[in-house]
Parts: structure tokens; sequence; C-alpha cells
């Protein structure tokens, strides 16, 4: 084995509360994935920030092109019928 | 034909959306760049960015995370002599922070395409530098609480404005670092009323500390802004937002009045008070001092470095073992579920 090889690098993302989504929170080097938890612990959570942690090996994430954002995004530019403000109603309708 | 006219041109538009950064030159993207900086929109990693600019960032980030990681040894001296297990704790707590603060910095600087081990080896082989203010010695438990207050202090007063810098994981990380950072301020500050209101001689450690950290603490905010060679160009880009002098200003007006608070005097006899401008005026600093401990001449860069390539290299066995044991183990679970 090569000296040099380092640890593979992972995604860190934490779950704050109960209720809550897990949201990416940064990333560590770590041998394995029980590794990778326990470093996040020490790394993203010393002040109670998570009450649940999810890692992922940064090379299984696969991203969108930040060049072909505007491509990619725009079938959802035109579609204003998608939102209720675009249905005009009288006044007189209630709880709506 | 006509729906054969229009089809073509939508193939021609969808393809000039999907290739236009290769379309483009290099001065159209430059100006896309920086309309985006002079508007608030964060630049992140995989965005088109100049060269310069993320050569400009990997090297502040990468010395921003030797300087958390170096800064820990001059307290690490402290760990075992603490007066007390209260005293204890919180310093041990404060130091994990600065490593904690290292691996954010050390991860957004990976974000801009550098391997983790080539920013340490520059660091270890001298080509980056670190905070200089980490070469100066911990002689007295009194100077642990003249770095959380002053040192700590400066760099709260340099990482607060970094937090709406143009590059997004800087931004991100500054954010979590001064969240954290304001209790090692106030430990540092609570040691220091401490000593100050003890004995005789506690009083006078007190300002000893004071006396070594409070000239170095000062020249943490850089050169003059007339001797500041990135300054210009890091303020448009956004990565700066106040100028050195600026910045040592507001500290100089915020330490002074603490200072004096403590019953202790600042070590400079042309200190004085502007009435007409509401602001205290230093004397000048010692730029000779400032460059010696930058070249590698301070009391303990030797030392510091001997640390951080021992503890790299010591520690090289032990991630070698911790990967084999991990692939044996992936193996392992391979086999049993075959």
């Amino acid at each position: 084995m090569s000296s040099k090889k380092n640890w593979p690098l992972w995604e860190v993302f934490i779950r704050s509360k109960a209720g809550l989504n897990h949201r990416h929170s940064g990333s560590l080097h770590a041998a394995d994935a029980d590794m990778a938890l326990e470093m996040a612990r020490d790394v993203y959570t010393r002040r109670n920030e998570g009450v649940s942690i999810w890692v992922v090996e940064s090379n299984n994430i696969h991203a969108s092109d930040p060049d072909a954002k505007d491509a990619l995004f725009d079938p959802a530019n035109d579609k204003i019928y998608r939102h209720p403000t675009f249905y005009e109603l009288p006044d007189e309708v209630k709880h709506m | 034909m006509i729906l054969v006219i229009a089809i073509a041109l939508w193939a021609v538009e969808i393809y000039i959306r999907n290739h236009t950064r290769e379309l483009m030159s290099e001065k159209d993207l430059e100006k896309i760049f920086q309309d985006k900086v002079d508007n608030e929109v964060k630049i992140e990693p995989k965005d088109w960015m100049p060269d310069a600019y993320r050569k400009t960032l990997v090297r502040q980030i990468s010395q921003h995370a030797h300087s958390e990681v170096v800064g820990m040894l001059p307290e690490a001296n402290w760990i075992t002599r603490a007066p007390s297990l209260t005293r204890k704790v919180a310093l041990l707590a404060k130091i994990q922070d600065e490593a904690g603060h290292g691996l954010y910095l050390y991860s957004a600087c990976e974000t801009l395409g550098v391997e983790r081990d080539e920013t340490i080896e520059d660091l270890h082989s001298g080509k980056a530098k670190y905070s200089s203010i980490f070469n100066y010695p911990t002689l007295t438990w009194a100077d642990i609480g003249a770095i959380g207050w002053l040192v700590d202090g400066a760099a709260i007063m340099n990482q607060v404005p970094l937090c709406r810098c143009s590059f997004g994981p800087y931004s991100r990380a500054m954010i979590r670092v001064c969240k954290e950072e304001s209790f090692h301020q106030r430990q540092g500050y609570s040691i220091m009323l401490k000593m100050a209101q003890g004995t005789a001689e506690q009083k006078r450690m007190a300002q000893d500390a004071i006396n070594r950290w409070w000239w170095p603490a000062l020249m943490m905010f850089g050169p003059n802004d007339s001797d500041s060679e990135h300054s210009a160009q890091s303020m448009k880009w956004k990565i700066k937002r106040f100028s050195n002098d600026e910045l040592r200003q507001r500290f100089l007006d915020m330490t002074v009045p603490q200072c004096h608070l403590l019953g202790c005097e600042v070590p400079d006899p042309d200190l004085k008070f502007n009435e007409e401008t509401g602001h205290w005026e230093m004397g000048e600093i010692d730029w000779d001092e400032f460059w010696n401990v930058v070249k590698g001449n301070g009391k303990c860069n030797r030392e510091r470095l001997r640390a951080r390539k021992g503890a790299y290299d010591n520690g090289e066995w032990v991630r070698e073992a911790a990967l084999a044991y991990a692939e044996k183990k992936r193996k392992r679970k391979a086999a049993a579920a075959a």
C-alpha cells in the first residue's frame, strides 16, 4: 500500500432536532463510515447541534452543473399558474 | 417548414445555454463573476472564477487553517497546569474548538481543488505561513488569559467581516467559527479579571502578560494600509471588507477600556484619547519585530513547526492502519454477503 494514500472525503448532514430535515454541515476525511460518524460528532456537534448524523462519501454525490442551471431550471420559469396568487377570486370568497 | 426552423432555433438555444462557459471569452466570464460579487451573490466552488481569486483564497484559507492548528500549541502548554478543574476543562474545550476550526477551514480550502496533504506540506516546508502571534511563548497562566482576551479578540475582529466573504464555503466556515469563538474571548477575560483582582504577585503576572501580548495582538491585523500589498484586490473581490488599519482601530477602541477595567496599564507610552474623534490613538508598531517573526526568527517558530511535523509524521502509521482496517472490514462484509 502506498504510504501517501489519503482517507476519503465524506459529506456530513445533520438533523438539528426531531422533525427537521438533515442539512449539509460540511465535510471531513475518515477511513470508513464508522469513523466518519464519530468524527462528524466531534467536528460538527460540539454544542448539541444535532440529534442525528448522516455521512456520505463525497464521490457518491452527483451534482447538477452550475453552468447549465438556466436550462435545467427553465421549465419552471413560465408556469405562474402553479402559484396560488395566479387565481383571482372575488373578495367575498373566504377561507381560501 | 416554420416548425422545422423553430425546432432548429430551439436546439441552437439549448446548445448555447449548455455550453455557455466554452463559448464565452475570459473577459465575459470575468465580468459575470465581478457582477455577482458586486451584487453580493456568493461564489461557489464549481462556479467560474478568475485564477488569481482561487489562488488568493487557497493561500488565505489554508494559512487561516494552519493558524488555528498551530494556535493550539501555546495554549496546550498550560492544560496540565491549569489552576482548577473548571479552568482546565474550559481550556480543553477551547483548544478542541481550535482543532475544529482548523478542520472547517481545511475543508473549505479543499473545495477549491487542493488536497489537504498539499496544504499541510506547504506548512511543514515553510512555504505557507500561519499567524505570527503563535510564535510567542506562554510563560505564565496569565498568558492564557491574555491570549483568550487579546488574541482571540483580534481574531474575532478579523473574522466577523469574513462571514460576509464572497466565497460561499469560506463564509459558511467563518459563521460557525465566530459563533463558537465568543466563548474563547470571555473565558480569557475572566482569567484576567481573576488575576487582576488577586494577590500583588498575580496582578503583576497579569500586567506582565499584557505587556508581552499587547503589541503582537495589534500586529495581527497586518501591515499598515499603505504597505499592504494584497488589500485593494481582495477588497474588490469582497474577500476583505475592511482595511487592516480600520480593524486595528476598532480593536483598539474596544480593548483599551477593557484593559483599564482590569486596573492594568496599556504598554504604550504614546497612547492617548482624542476627544474630538472619540478614538484612541496608539504609538508606532515595531514593524521590524513583526517581519522578523514572519521570517522565522521569533522565539518559538522552530519549536512550533517541529511540533506540527512531529505530530504528522508520528501519526502516519495510525492513518495507514485505519485505512487497512477499513479495507479489511469492507472485504469481510463483502465475503459474508457473497
